[in-house]
C-alpha cells in the first residue's frame, strides 16, 4: 500500500494500538452491561471513545485528525453510514464526522471496520484532550508559511491515551496552523498555535491559551510568541499541568481553563507555566528532530505537474461558462503550485442540512478525490469538503462530476454557506432546533447570484449556549432559547473568528423562527442599501455601528 | 483493606496516616494523606523521613491525582511510595503506574478485582508520549515501550 498524500500513515504498531483500544473499550461495554461499571462511571469512558447518548440514539463521532483523510477512509465512512446509519453522516465544526443513529452493541464491530482503514474515535469528546484540528488549507495554500500537519499528527500522537490528561477539569481543544491567515479560528481554542519558519529550517510557534466560545465566550490570549521546536511538549504539557491542577473541578460551566486564565490573568498564567518549564526535565520532554523528520517521512507528498496552459484554460472555461465561473469565484482558493488551485465543495445546498452527506455523495467525494486530487480529502471547521491539489485544466470536470450528485454548490464563504449544531433534532443539551432555521435561511438565499451580491457574510447557528455552531463568531449569529415552550432566537452581530478574532454583540430581543428569518434579510438589505464600495457586511456594520442594523432587524410592520 | 501492586516497589502497610496539615506536628509520621486539592509541593521538608505518599481520588474523574504523582517524581525526586486511593478504575491503571504510582487501594466493589487491574496494565504494548518510567523509543518517531 502507498504512502496516503495528506496524512500520517499507519503501521503495525499503531495498528496493534488501535486494536488494544477498541478491546478496552468492548470490554468496558460488557462491564456496563453486567453492571460492574456503573453508569455514571461508564459515561466518561465512552465519550472518551466518541460514544454519546443523545434523545434518540447513540452518536459516533468519528475523528478525522486534523480534518484529513485519504478516499480509501472516506468510502469507509460512507459504508458505515450506510450499514449503521441512516445513510448519512454529519461532518462537524471539528473537521470530524459523526453518525447520529448508531445501536451500542453494534459499536465494537464499527471501531473494528474503522480501525481497518486506520480510523478511530478516540478522544473525540470526554474531558481530555479533543482531536486536533488545522488549517483546512494545509500544505496546498499559496499564502502559509509552514504545513502544520506534521505537528498536528505530533500532538495527535502525544494526547493519545495521554496518561496525566485523561481526567481534565473539561474537554481541551488544540487548533494549529501555517498561515498568517488563520482559518483554523486559533484565538477561539483552549490552545491555539500559529507555525512560522525559525532559523535553521526548524519552526516556531507563537501560542494563543484561553480561547473559546460556549457560555463564556473568551478570546485567546498570546502566552507566548516564539516556543522552538524542541520545547513544543515541553511547553504544552506545562500549560495543560498548571490547568489539570488549578482548573476549576466545582462547575462545569467555569471549568474550562479560559475561567482559570481569566481569573489569575495571562501574566500570572505564563509564570506559572515557565515555573512549571524551570522545574522539568526538558531533555525528556525534548522533541526531537529525528522524531519530527521520521513522522514527516510518513507524509507522502504530491507530484505536482501540471500543463504550462493549465491555468489558461481554466481562464478560457470560466469565460465560456458563467456558472461555473461563478462557483470558482466563490469556492476556490490560491494553491501554492500556479498550475493547481484548491477546490471547496459546499455541504450546504439552498434548504438542506449542513454538514449532511449522503453515503452515495461521500462514495462519490472518494471517487473524484481519486481522480483530481491525489486520493486526499480534507474537511472543513466550516462542515464542507476541500479537494487540496487539482489541477487547474481539470477543474471544470470535477465541477460537472460534484453536480451529478447535487454537491456544486457556489456559496463558500457566503450567506447560505451556514454553520449550524444538530439543535433539538438530536441534542439533549438544545433549547430550540439548529437545521430548520438553517434550512429556512439556505432556502430564503437559495440565488447563487444574490449570494454572490451578497458577498462575505457568514451565519453561525447554535441550538443552546454551549454554542456548538459557534454563534459568536458569527458576522451573523443566531442562539436559540427557550421561551415559555417556544423556540426563540437571539439574534448577535459583528463576531468572526478569523484574523481580527471578535465576538458578536447581541442586537436585541429574541425573536421566534419565522421573524428571525425576516429579521435576517432585514439586515442584509440594510446593508445592500448602505454599503459602499467594496464593503462586505462586517465592514459597512464597522462603518456604521449597530444602530441601523437594529433598527433594521426590529423594524415591524 | 486490599493493596494492588502496581509496579516494582512493595506496597508497605502503615499504622500512622497523617495529613498535611498534621505533618509538621507529628515527627513520628512516615506516611501521608494527601487530598486531590493539596500542593504537593508542600512536602518538601519532610520528604527525607517520608516513605509512603498516599493520594486520594475523591472521583475517577478528578485528575489532579495524576499531576501530583508526576510532580513528587519529577520534581520533588520523591522516590518513596505513591498510592492511589478512593474512587478509582481500573482503566487507570497504566496511568496511575506511568505518572508514578506504586500501590492502590482496590476499591470495594466489583471495580475491586485484581484480574481487571492486571489486564488494564498489559492492555497497551507502546505509549505516544514520555511518562516518569525508565523507557525506551519504538522505532523512530514519538512510540515509547517499558524498559525493563
Amino acid at each position: 500500500m502507498s504512502i496516503p498524500v495528506g496524512h500520517y500513515q499507519y503501521d503495525r504498531i499503531d495498528r496493534d494500538f488501535l486494536q488494544a483500544r477498541i478491546a478496552e473499550f468492548e470490554g468496558q461495554v460488557n462491564r456496563r452491561l453486567d453492571g460492574t461499571l456503573s453508569e455514571d462511571e461508564f459515561k466518561p469512558l465512552r465519550l472518551m471513545n466518541g460514544l454519546y447518548l443523545q434523545l434518540h440514539a447513540y452518536m459516533l463521532r468519528v475523528a478525522i485528525p486534523y480534518g484529513i483523510l485519504d478516499s480509501r477512509q472516506l468510502r469507509k465512512l460512507g459504508e458505515i453510514a450506510r450499514r449503521y446509519d441512516r445513510d448519512y453522516g454529519h461532518f462537524t465544526t471539528r473537521q470530524n464526522i459523526q453518525f447520529n443513529w448508531i445501536r451500542l452493541e453494534d459499536t465494537p464491530a464499527i471501531l473494528r471496520e474503522l480501525a481497518e482503514v486506520d480510523m478511530h474515535a478516540i478522544q473525540t469528546s470526554g474531558n481530555c484532550i479533543r482531536n486536533v484540528t488545522a488549517d483546512e488549507y494545509a500544505g496546498a495554500a499559496a499564502d502559509e508559511l509552514v504545513d502544520p500537519r506534521v505537528h498536528a499528527e505530533i500532538l495527535r500522537q502525544w494526547s493519545t491515551l495521554h496518561p496525566e490528561f485523561t481526567f481534565l477539569p473539561r474537554k481541551f481543544k488544540i487548533a494549529i496552523s501555517g498561515s498568517p491567515n488563520d482559518r483554523v479560528a486559533a484565538r477561539f481554542h483552549d490552545i491555539g498555535i500559529l507555525a512560522r519558519p525559525g532559523e535553521a529550517g526548524a519552526p516556531v510557534f507563537r501560542i494563543f491559551v484561553g480561547g473559546g466560545l460556549g457560555r463564556t465566550p473568551v478570546i485567546g490570549e498570546e502566552l507566548f510568541d516564539s516556543v522552538r521546536e524542541e520545547h513544543l511538549l515541553a511547553t504544552l504539557e506545562a500549560i495543560l499541568r498548571v490547568y489539570n491542577a488549578h482548573g476549576r473541578r466545582d462547575n462545569i460551566y467555569k471549568a474550562r481553563i479560559k475561567i482559570l486564565v481569566q481569573a489569575i490573568g495571562v501574566e500570572a498564567y505564563r509564570e506559572a507555566v515557565e515555573a512549571e518549564l524551570a522545574q522539568m526535565d526538558l531533555e525528556r520532554y525534548r522533541l526531537t528532530p529525528e522524531a519530527v523528520a521520521a513522522i514527516r517521512a510518513r507524509f507522502a507528498v504530491p507530484l505536482l505537474e501540471a500543463p504550462a496552459d493549465a491555468d489558461a484554460v481554466l481562464a478560457q472555461q470560466r469565460r465560456d461558462d458563467p456558472l461555473f465561473d461563478r462557483w470558482v469565484r466563490s469556492n476556490t482558493h490560491v494553491h501554492r503550485d500556479p498550475g493547481h488551485i484548491i477546490a471547496t465543495i459546499s455541504l450546504k445546498p439552498g434548504g438542506g442540512i449542513p454538514g449532511d452527506a449522503t453515503s452515495a455523495q461521500i462514495a462519490r467525494l472518494a471517487d473524484l478525490a481519486d481522480a483530481y486530487s491525489f486520493g486526499e480529502i480534507r474537511i472543513t471547521h466550516l462542515q464542507n469538503v476541500v479537494l487540496g491539489h487539482v489541477r487547474k485544466d481539470r477543474l471544470r470536470d470535477l465541477w460537472l462530476g460534484l453536480a451529478e450528485v447535487g454537491l456544486a454548490e457556489a456559496n463558500i464563504g457566503l450567506i447560505g454557506d451556514i454553520v449550524a449544531c444538530p439543535g433539538l433534532d438530536y441534542c439533549a443539551l438544545a433549547n430550540a432546533r439548529s437545521i430548520p432555521i438553517a434550512q429556512k435561511l439556505g432556502a430564503r438565499f437559495a440565488d447563487t447570484a444574490l449570494q454572490a451580491e451578497i458577498g462575505a457574510l457568514r451565519i453561525n447557528i447554535s441550538g443552546c449556549i454551549n454554542a456548538c455552531g459557534h454563534h459568536h463568531a458569527g458576522h451573523i449569529g443566531l442562539l436559540g432559547v427557550d421561551k415559555r415552550g417556544e423556540e426563540f432566537f437571539q439574534l448577535t452581530v459583528g463576531g468572526r473568528a478569523e484574523n481580527g478574532a471578535a465576538i458578536g454583540t447581541i442586537l436585541g430581543a429574541a425573536l421566534p423562527e419565522d421573524e428571525t428569518v425576516d429579521a435576517i434579510a432585514r439586515l442584509v438589505d440594510c446593508y445592500l442599501g448602505r454599503r459602499e464600495s467594496g464593503e462586505t457586511f462586517l465592514d459597512t456594520l464597522t462603518r456604521l455601528g449597530h444602530e441601523p442594523f437594529r433598527e433594521a432587524a426590529y423594524e415591524t410592520v | 483493606m486490599r493493596l494492588f501492586e502496581l509496579g516494582e516497589r512493595s506496597a508497605q502497610v502503615h499504622d500512622v496516616l497523617v495529613t498535611l496539615a498534621e505533618l509538621a506536628e507529628r515527627d513520628d509520621a512516615r506516611a501521608v494523606l494527601l487530598e486531590s486539592a493539596d500542593d504537593p509541593a508542600l512536602l518538601k521538608p519532610y520528604l527525607n523521613r517520608l516513605d509512603l505518599v498516599v493520594l486520594r481520588f475523591p472521583v475517577f474523574r478528578d485528575g489532579r491525582g495524576f499531576t501530583q504523582a508526576r510532580e513528587l517524581r519529577e520534581y520533588l525526586r520523591f522516590s518513596g511510595e505513591i498510592r492511589a486511593e478512593g474512587h478509582i478504575l481500573p482503566d487507570q491503571a497504566a496511568f496511575l503506574r506511568r505518572c508514578g504510582v506504586d500501590s492502590v487501594v482496590l476499591p470495594k466493589d466489583g471495580n475491586g478485582d485484581p484480574a481487571l487491574w492486571e489486564k488494564q496494565l498489559r492492555q497497551f504494548p507502546v505509549a505516544y508520549q514520555r511518562s516518569v518510567l525508565p523507557e525506551r523509543s519504538v522505532g523512530p518517531g514519538l512510540r515509547v515501550e517499558e524498559a525493563s
